[in-house]
């Protein structure tokens, strides 16, 4: 009888094509199953579905150029991706900028961070399977998103940092309408631990869920809220501070349980420490210029220059190789989502997909961000 | 006066055909008229779960087709029909094209024992909720062939795990419908409903009869195939999971089919404990057909439960769809079975 | 009984989630309604866009429909993405007598543009600025490369060519 099912029904591994047209890849990201029934046995991931060799073309763009350009990599962290390029540039021109300045770009960047953050909430419900948590991020992200419009004139891709300062100067909303905000999130935070991150089934559904552990983690180089819910301490903003981060008061999220539930908690904390930081700072603001002058034709000195800088979703770094002329020779960017994804098919093995999806979530991947 | 309708229909009929004719007509007059409700019933509640979620979620919903956009969905329905039917090349052409059929025929067949009011009820049985169980789990074929015969990997995983639900909680289902059999001696509809004259199940038997509510609620959602247990379909997970290969009208007798077995669990959840049609403390149980009304606020309450559910909570995985049935509902509805009898047998029902 | 308890506490954990969405539902639907969506398109003509809403570039005018443009082409080499075109050409200025740039078309390829400002910034006259409208839908993208100077405008007198 054990020959016969053996041999009869027989049973076999076979692949699945997760993507690039998929709700829970977020984007074109294309994922090689191998499946043992449900139970995932191997991740593949394939890359480069929209690839738009930004690199490349920040080869051929001047200085002032390449920043908006960083605007489309991780689109959810925009501020913090052009930031890294001027902060690059004023590092390689000794330009020295103001407090009002440093203090604005911090304030900024806090506020990218708690929208991306938002939602990546909300997000994370819908592919657990609450949709209505998606639009209870929205909601709080457009709030923050008229700040930016108010003040930048985008909602999305802001542009709002320029060499040496700011494009323009803070809308005279801007704290008011940034402390509004704060007093809407302080209300709404505790409403997403009481639908989410008590509920039971949310919890067994990330608890012990794509384990990676602190070794692990820096073996694969993961980064941000990944590697810091592993218990990995690696924030830039600690770290190495840059912009007003070192005049700030703030707690490094760290959780070392290393699974999703880690990841996700590391997320919400982190949200609640941005608004600490950015209450610290919103009365502060100096009366200044809002852009020191510069040159118009900027041209680093030749050499090697790397600038980080705590993207939402990790270390954002920007690397230029400049021989002295108006574009860059070579420019690297080191996107935190990519180095984020290598790790996906040790923390998936051996799960089920409802898993992966948990766990693509938790990694919070954008895809513009990894491909480039 | 109202009542009088129907044998009006029936004399009058009576004078232009034979007897046996008659019969025939009537039978198929009553399945036409089913057929309507089915579909205005599938399409009010498509429309009013999109209401309710609109509600949950700080949006407007449909309100662009008709007032409060009510003939939104019959425009989706229309747009459904003129679709083409697509279908992938190395499907199982037979068991594909059949399968959407199991689903809505079995809903169809189901429905007929629904008693609307005292004097609306097409076919009242003495083993009527045996009959319903048993039926509605046919329905799950027509889920598990189309799982089967797209030929899709998603499909065929969501046909699987259609396979594992179902067996599960049919059975928490029927336990639950046992559970309130015993306390009603009876399984015909009708006598279930006229035995809560003095007061409704729930009421009746008390505790036992709150855990059985409680137990039919999870396992009809569960079997209703709706968040947190739609891992059928599972969109973020599968796609669309079963009916990723349908299209038109096809997929329509699915999504239509899905409501209207969310309206044939709501309804037996009304009728095991809260009365069916009559109305609270009998105060219009002497005006007819204004059981139809109550029936249908009660329907209409549990709807809005199931709903409720689906705009909170996230799913389930199915290992733990799994444990859930077999290590905690299961073992619960046997200890309140026993619990249900032995309060019979004592007479402490209220 | 940790069995017990923990269908205690896991119902709890479920009820309280639903106490939030009901709350809203309830607020919702018999008090006030909150709604956070747009009703676009219905809302374009309605719908006011903050100040500094980078919706398209323009070419401002003033009321004799002369602009401040000299065709310098900053505006075009600040262009990352080659979305503005400057067509000029010379012609003798009467009052000086010397030869003068001056504008013919100012193209825009708005289906091209990534709305950085750099162009807007580049510009030494302030010629250029945003527009504040945002409904571009075109059936066909051509439609969406516009000359920016009005047809017979004139450069104020005054700007330096």
């Amino acid at each position: 009888m054990k020959e016969f099912l053996t041999d009869q029904l027989k049973t076999q591994e076979y692949f699945l094509n997760m993507g690039p047209q998929h709700p829970a890849t977020h984007g074109v990201l294309r994922l090689l199953l191998k499946l043992d029934g449900e139970i995932v046995r191997n991740v593949d991931m394939d890359l480069g579905y929209i690839h738009r060799s930004i690199e490349k073309m920040c080869e051929r763009a001047s200085y002032k150029q390449i920043i908006h350009l960083t605007d489309r990599l991780d689109y959810l962290s925009a501020h913090m991706n052009n930031e890294a390029v001027c902060l690059l540039a004023e590092k390689a021109l000794n330009i020295e900028v103001n407090d009002r300045i440093k203090i604005v770009r911090t304030i900024m960047d806090e506020l990218t961070r708690i929208s991306s953050h938002v939602l990546w909430w909300g997000v994370t419900g819908m592919d657990i399977g609450a949709i209505t948590t998606f639009m209870y991020g929205f909601r709080e992200r457009e709030l923050i998103n008229d700040i930016f419009e108010e003040t930048c004139g985008t909602r999305l891709t802001m542009n709002y940092n320029v060499i040496g300062g700011l494009r323009y100067d803070i809308h005279e909303n801007f704290v008011k309408r940034t402390k509004d905000v704060l007093k809407h999130l302080k209300k709404k935070l505790p409403e997403y631990d009481k639908l989410l991150t008590n509920n039971i089934i949310f919890q067994k559904r990330l608890m012990n869920v794509g384990v990676i552990s602190g070794e692990d983690a820096i073996a694969y180089g993961l980064n941000g809220p990944t590697a810091r819910g592993s218990g990995v301490s690696c924030d830039i903003r600690k770290t190495h501070p840059y912009s007003a981060y070192d005049m700030v008061d703030f707690e490094e999220a760290i959780f070392t349980e290393g699974d999703s539930f880690a990841r996700y908690k590391v997320r919400i904390k982190e949200m609640w420490e941005s608004i600490s930081i950015i209450e610290q700072l919103i009365d502060k603001i100096p009366n200044d210029e809002y852009k020191v002058k510069t040159k118009a034709v900027i041209k680093l000195p030749v050499g090697d220059y790397l600038q980080r800088v705590e993207a939402s979703r990790g270390d954002f770094g920007v690397y230029v190789k400049s021989n002295g002329q108006k574009f860059p020779e070579r420019l690297k960017f080191r996107s935190p989502g990519f180095a984020n994804l290598t790790a996906l098919n040790k923390m998936a093995y051996g799960l089920k997909i409802a898993d992966l999806v948990a766990i693509l979530s938790t990694i919070d991947v954008v895809v513009p961000d990894i491909d480039r | 006066m109202i009542l009088n309708i129907f044998t009006d229909i029936h004399e009058l009929l009576l004078g232009l055909m034979p007897e046996n004719i008659v019969h025939i007509t009537e039978l198929v007059l009553i399945a036409v008229a089913y057929l309507g409700i089915f579909a205005i019933l599938g399409l009010f509640l498509v429309w009013l779960e999109r209401r309710i979620a609109a509600f949950f979620q700080f949006r407007l919903g449909p309100n662009r087709v008709g007032p409060m956009g009510l003939f939104q969905t019959v425009a989706d329905a229309l747009k459904l029909v003129s679709k083409e039917l697509t279908g992938t090349e190395k499907a199982d052409k037979f068991l594909y094209k059949i399968a959407p059929y199991f689903v809505i025929t079995t809903a169809l067949m189901s429905l007929s024992l629904i008693p609307f009011s005292y004097e609306i009820h097409a076919f009242d049985i003495n083993i009527g909720l045996f009959f319903l169980t048993s039926v509605s789990s046919v329905g799950v074929l027509g889920i598990f062939l189309a799982g089967w015969a797209s030929n899709n990997k998603y499909s065929l995983i969501g046909g699987m795990r259609t396979g594992i639900q179902m067996i599960s909680y049919e059975l928490s289902v029927g336990m639950a419908i046992v559970t309130m059999v015993v306390l009603a001696g009876t399984l015909q509809i009708s006598e279930i409903v006229e035995i809560q004259k003095d007061g409704w199940l729930i009421y009746q038997g008390h505790i036992p009869a709150i855990i059985a509510f409680m137990i039919f609620m999870i396992a009809g959602t569960a079997e209703s195939n709706r968040t947190p247990f739609d891992l059928v379909e599972a969109e973020s997970e599968l796609g669309a999971g079963f009916h990723t290969e349908y299209s038109g009208m096809n997929f329509a007798y699915y999504f239509l089919a899905e409501f209207v077995n969310l309206f044939l669990i709501s309804s037996v959840a009304v009728i095991l404990f809260f009365g069916g049609w009559l109305s609270p403390f009998g105060i219009t149980d002497t005006i007819p057909f204004a059981g139809l009304f109550w029936f249908v606020i009660k329907v209409l309450g549990v709807i809005f439960i199931f709903m409720w559910f689906r705009w909170t909570f996230p799913r389930f995985r199915i290992d733990q769809l799994l444990t859930l049935e077999w290590k905690f509902l299961l073992p619960i509805n046997m200890v309140n079975i026993v619990l249900m009898a032995l309060m019979v047998w004592l007479g402490l029902t209220l | 009984m940790s069995y017990f308890s923990d269908i205690i506490n896991g119902t709890k954990t479920l009820l309280t989630g639903m106490r939030v969405t009901g709350g809203y539902f309830f607020v919702n639907f018999f008090t006030k309604r909150d709604v956070i969506t747009q009703q676009y398109p219905n809302n374009i003509e309605t719908l006011e866009m903050f100040d500094r809403f980078k919706g398209e570039v323009i070419m401002l005018h003033n009321e004799n429909n002369e602009h401040r443009c000299d065709a310098c082409t900053l505006c075009e080499k600040a262009c990352p993405n080659g979305s503005i075109e400057i067509l000029g050409d010379k012609a003798k200025d009467p009052e000086t007598g010397k030869n003068k740039r001056f504008l013919v078309k100012h193209i825009y390829h708005l289906q091209m543009c990534t709305m950085c400002g750099l162009c807007i910034e580049a510009c030494p006259v302030n010629a250029i600025d945003w527009g504040q409208d945002f409904h571009h839908v075109e059936y066909d993208r051509s439609l969406l490369t516009k000359v920016l100077n009005k047809p017979g405008s004139k450069i104020m007198s005054g700007i330096k060519g």
